[in-house]
Order: C-alpha cells, then sequence, then structure tokens
C-alpha cells in the first residue's frame, strides 16, 4: 500500500525583546546562570507579572507576516504542571484566545510553490534550562532564561514529505529574522521544532497515529529525524502494527528516533484564565501601526529582485536568504555597481571570505561602497577579476579601500600596449616551441603563452591586451 | 453532571502531587460533590446573553516598556534554595525529559 506523511511543526521562537515577558530581568544570554533572575521569574509567592508590551508587538507583527488575524480580544492563561524548569508550576501561556490565528505560509520545494497554513501563533513565557553534567545525582537549574519572551507558532498538519519541513523552517526563520522579532539561532535554543507525523495510506482523509519528534538542534537535523520517522512508521504499518503514540527523540550520532515515553502521565494541563493579567486588546489602530513597521518580506524581495535588477531565480534565493545580505547586496548596486556583477561577488567571493572567517555580515569590514568601488576597478580595467579576488580579500582582511590597496600593493593591471608588447616578445624569444606550434597551426598553444605572460608580470597583464599583442607579435614574425 | 468518585479525587490529587490518607480522600468526596452541586445551582441561570468573564478586574491592555531592570544578585537568589552550589539550584537528577 502506497502510504502519504501528515505533518504538523511546532515552532518555539524566542522573542528578541531586551527584557523579559513579565519582569525586567535582561534576556543576555550569555551571563553567567541565575544572574538574570528576580521574584518574578522565580515564581516567589506574592510577585505579579506585568507584560511586556514590546513582546505583544512582536507576536502581533509576526501574526501579521505570516498572513493571520489579529484578535481583539485575547488572554493569558495558566497551564498547569510539575516539572524541575517551571518554579510556579504553570506556565503562563495562552489557550483558547491566542493573540493571532489562522495564517499561513509560502514553501517552494522543486520549484512548486505550497501554502502551509498556521493554525495560531500564541505568546507565553520560556522555561528554566535544566542542566544535567553537574554530577553527583544532581541536575542544576539555570533560571536565565525562565520569562523569555516566546512565540509558540503551530502550523496545520499541511506538511507532506521531510523535504517541505525543511522548507518550512527555512520561510519561517527568513520572515522571522526579517522581522527582527528573534534570532532564531537553533544552537542557542532561540528556534526549536517539533514535528508531529503520522502516516495514511494515500487517498485517506482520516489521520494515522501520530508521534511527536523533539530534541533536534538543526533544520537538517530535523529533515533526517523526519525521514527517519516516516521510514519507520512506514515499516510497521506495512508489517500490519500499529504505531503507538508517543514522543520521540532524535538522536543525531545514531540517527535514529528514541521512545522518550516516560510514566504514562497523561497531560492534563488544567488551563484555566491567567488572574494576574489582564486582558489584551489589540484593536484595529494598534494592528495598523503594527503593520506599517513590517519590513519587506523575502518573498516579495525576491521578485522585485527578479524584477528590478533582472537577476535569475537562483540569485535573487541565495541574496534574500538573509536580510542583511540582501540589504548589503542593495547597498552596493546604491554605490554604483551593476546588478549581476554586485551579485556574483556578495554571493562567491564575499559570502566565501564571511563563511571562512565565521564573520557575520554585519561586522564585515569591507563597505558596500567598497565593493561597489572595486568592482568599478575592473569595469575601468585598472584590475583584471582574478587580481580583484585577491583585493577583495584583503579589503576583507584590513577593512582598506580597494584603491589603497592597489596602489601599496602595486596590482594595477598592464594595459599598456608598448610594456605588454615588449613582454609578448620575450615570452615567444623563450618558448620556441610553443610558438613554433602556434605559428605551425596549433591555435592552442596561444593559451599557455598568455599564461607565460601573466606569470611574467604577476597576473597584472590586461588579459585581453595580452591575447591580441601576443597573437600580433606571432603572426608579425 | 455527576457526583464525584474517590477516583475523581485521586485524579486531581495526584496531578497536584498530594498524597491523601483514605480518609481525607472520604471527605473530599463529599466537599467537592459539595462544590459541584453549587455550581450546577448557578447552571440553572440563563447566560445566554451575558458575556463570558474572564478576569475580575474590567481592564485591558496594562504593559510595561521593554526596559531591563536590575535583576538579584546571585547569592540573594539562591539564599533559600533548598540545595545549590553557588551557581545553579539543585534538584534531584532529572532522568526522563519532559
Amino acid at each position: 500500500m502506497e502510504y502519504e506523511a501528515v505533518i504538523g511543526m511546532e515552532v518555539h521562537v524566542e522573542l528578541n525583546t531586551d527584557s523579559k515577558v513579565f519582569c525586567g530581568c535582561s534576556t543576555d544570554f550569555d551571563a553567567p546562570p541565575n544572574t538574570n533572575v528576580c521574584p518574578v521569574c522565580l515564581g516567589m509567592p506574592g510577585v505579579l507579572p506585568v507584560i511586556n508590551r514590546m513582546a505583544v508587538e512582536y507576536s502581533v507583527a509576526a501574526g501579521l507576516a505570516l498572513g493571520c488575524t489579529i484578535s481583539r480580544w485575547s488572554k493569558m492563561d495558566r497551564k498547569n504542571y510539575f516539572y524541575p524548569d517551571l518554579a510556579k508550576n504553570y506556565q503562563i501561556s495562552q489557550y483558547d484566545l491566542p493573540l493571532t490565528y489562522d495564517g499561513s505560509l509560502e514553501i517552494e520545494v522543486d520549484g512548486v510553490r505550497k501554502r502551509i497554513g498556521i493554525t495560531r501563533a500564541h505568546l507565553e513565557e520560556d522555561t528554566a534550562r535544566n542542566t544535567h553534567s553537574l554530577g553527583g545525582g544532581v541536575s542544576g537549574v539555570d533560571f536565565n532564561r525562565s520569562g523569555v519572551a516566546l512565540l509558540e507558532i503551530v502550523s496545520e498538519p499541511d506538511i507532506r514529505s521531510a523535504a517541505e519541513a525543511f522548507a518550512y523552517l527555512t520561510a519561517l526563520k527568513q520572515i522571522l529574522q526579517y522581522l527582527g522579532v528573534s534570532d532564531c539561532n537553533m544552537e542557542e535554543g532561540s528556534l526549536r521544532a517539533e514535528a508531529n507525523i503520522s502516516l495514511r495510506p494515500v487517498g485517506a482523509t482520516e489521520f494515522g497515529t501520530k508521534t511527536e519528534v523533539k530534541n533536534v538542534a538543526s533544520f537538517s537535523g530535523t529533515q533526517r529525524a523526519i525521514e527517519y520517522e516516516i521510514a519507520r512508521q512506514r515499516a510497521i504499518l506495512e508489517e500490519g502494527g500499529a504505531v503507538l503514540q508517543e514522543t520521540r527523540g532524535w538522536d543525531a550520532d545514531r540517527g535514529v528516533t528514541v521512545s522518550q515515553r516516560s510514566k504514562e502521565s497523561a497531560h492534563d494541563y488544567r488551563y484555566f484564565p491567567e488572574p494576574d493579567l489582564v486582558p489584551l486588546a489589540v484593536d484595529e489602530a494598534w494592528e495598523a501601526t503594527i503593520r506599517e513597521t513590517l519590513p519587506e518580506l523575502p518573498q516579495a524581495r525576491r521578485d522585485r529582485f527578479m524584477e528590478q535588477y533582472g537577476l535569475p531565480a537562483y540569485d535573487t534565493g541565495v541574496l534574500t536568504a538573509d536580510r542583511a545580505m540582501a540589504d548589503y547586496f542593495e547597498a552596493v548596486v546604491e554605490a554604483g555597481a551593476e546588478p549581476k556583477q554586485a551579485g556574483n561577488w556578495v554571493m562567491g567571493d564575499l559570502q566565501k571570505l564571511l563563511a571562512d572567517g565565521d564573520v557575520p555580515i554585519g561586522e564585515c569590514r569591507v563597505e558596500p561602497d567598497g565593493l561597489a568601488a572595486m568592482i568599478g576597478l575592473i569595469d575601468k580595467g585598472v584590475i583584471s577579476g582574478k587580481i580583484a579576488k585577491d583585493v577583495l580579500a584583503e579589503m576583507f582582511a584590513t577593512g582598506k579601500a580597494p584603491g589603497t590597496v592597489v596602489e601599496q600593493r602595486g596590482l594595477v593591471q598592464i594595459s599598456d600596449a608598448d610594456e605588454l608588447a615588449e613582454v609578448a616578445r620575450a615570452v615567444i624569444e623563450a618558448n620556441p616551441g610553443p610558438a613554433g606550434d602556434y605559428r605551425g597551426g596549433k591555435k592552442n598553444a596561444l593559451g599557455f603563452l598568455v599564461g607565460q605572460m601573466m606569470k611574467a608580470t604577476k597576473g597584472k597583464a590586461n588579459p585581453k591586451l595580452a591575447n591580441e599583442l601576443l597573437q600580433h607579435e606571432l603572426e608579425k614574425g | 453532571m455527576g457526583k464525584i468518585t474517590k477516583q475523581d479525587v485521586e485524579y486531581v490529587s495526584g496531578l497536584a502531587h498530594l498524597t491523601l490518607d483514605e480518609e481525607t480522600k472520604e471527605r473530599l468526596v463529599g466537599e467537592l460533590s459539595e462544590i459541584l452541586g453549587y455550581m450546577e445551582k448557578l447552571n440553572e441561570l440563563d447566560t445566554s446573553n451575558i458575556e463570558p468573564t474572564m478576569h475580575a478586574l474590567e481592564m485591558t491592555n496594562v504593559y510595561r516598556e521593554d526596559k531591563v531592570q536590575p535583576s538579584l544578585d546571585r547569592e540573594t537568589a539562591l539564599m533559600n534554595a533548598p540545595d545549590s552550589d553557588g551557581e545553579y539550584f539543585l534538584v534531584p537528577k532529572i532522568l526522563d525529559t519532559e
């Protein structure tokens, strides 16, 4: 029997606010354990949470960017359970009236665009972080993360493959990063993804039994975990077995999912309205104010890059993957560079330098107008494209202007015909064999001779001119 | 709504991590049933035209600005911890993962 996978994603992102959602403690990720804590986020009795306006506005911004409806009337609820990362024994979350709901997100897999429904995006607080590496039969609890604003984004079960799940996560992360509402850094845990996966016979309308896969540290890990889980469930079903509804953890080292079933305590969270926080009422005017702050979103920007700069789809995809990268590219173009060339340098050499040096583009020492100036030097024939690679590497390392690098290292391209003609004659004289071959009709011997000219001039010979002059000298004598 | 059974009391006390002796359970079966009975009395009222009450106060949109305020120093934060190593609150080793 043919099966199809039915996948829904639950994504938690920490919002980028300076302070926590219900108290004024800092959200700094690097702070030593238990130094960003106060009576509110430690869950002391008798304290009162007060909600951070920015956390609400970021949630609404995210909801709007995902095409969600914004609730005119919303509230916080208590989700009750016991766990060592939760000092109050309840998490302040949202139950029946989420801030935003009913949106969608467009993904693209193998050139096919598809919309994935967004059920809801609601605001809640993050929990403390547990560490199990202390030894001695104890676990440590660090409350710095307790109370950091968290947005939970729940998709409809519209995803049908691991590749679609990967595309969904990528598109979602892009949007949230464009909005600036979250870093979406999986390593630091500011984005956490869980997948609900079930299989059903193709054509069936009822859902099969699902498993929930957690503990995934990267998008590619999510994709692998889902692929594994689909194969595991298919094997069970094909043998006539039944999939057990359970939570499974992804073991990246072994490449398998492992049952995390502990004692079978049915989750009964007994939600009820949070009496310490009054309802949230985002009216049309407030929503409109937030809508005005939304930047151009990735899909719109891709479409515009194709239209305005005539770039191919692939280039626009790479250039808009990251908002800072797209901003950088546009600044290079604005500084006078031709778009296709600018795109090639940004996607190619610059991207490689950034990746090799692990430098975020915001800290890149090559300013956009510096890169534009360097491209200008190529256009004017001052340096060759090959030399430009070295120039860019030095600009990247030192922050120097391209003109300065070229001058200091004497990299100006030799375009003086007399000077190059002399070099050409010397090269022909020193290489009688290849010169004779060329004259005898083996035209491809020219390439070798051009190479010798480049070598003789340390790569500074204008390649086009070198070619012409060599041919001229060879045919002359 | 039916009466509260002993199983209900055990289920609810289990969720609340409370260990009750038999006598208390019996007493709570009675008390909780009485409370539910009172709710049933309230249910006789026609509330079809009344908005649900979500909050005792008729207020909305009480916010604070996103400003960082000083936190407790760590020594103070850990002062009442049943166990700590000066950095972390220590709890018995967590074996299963939520």
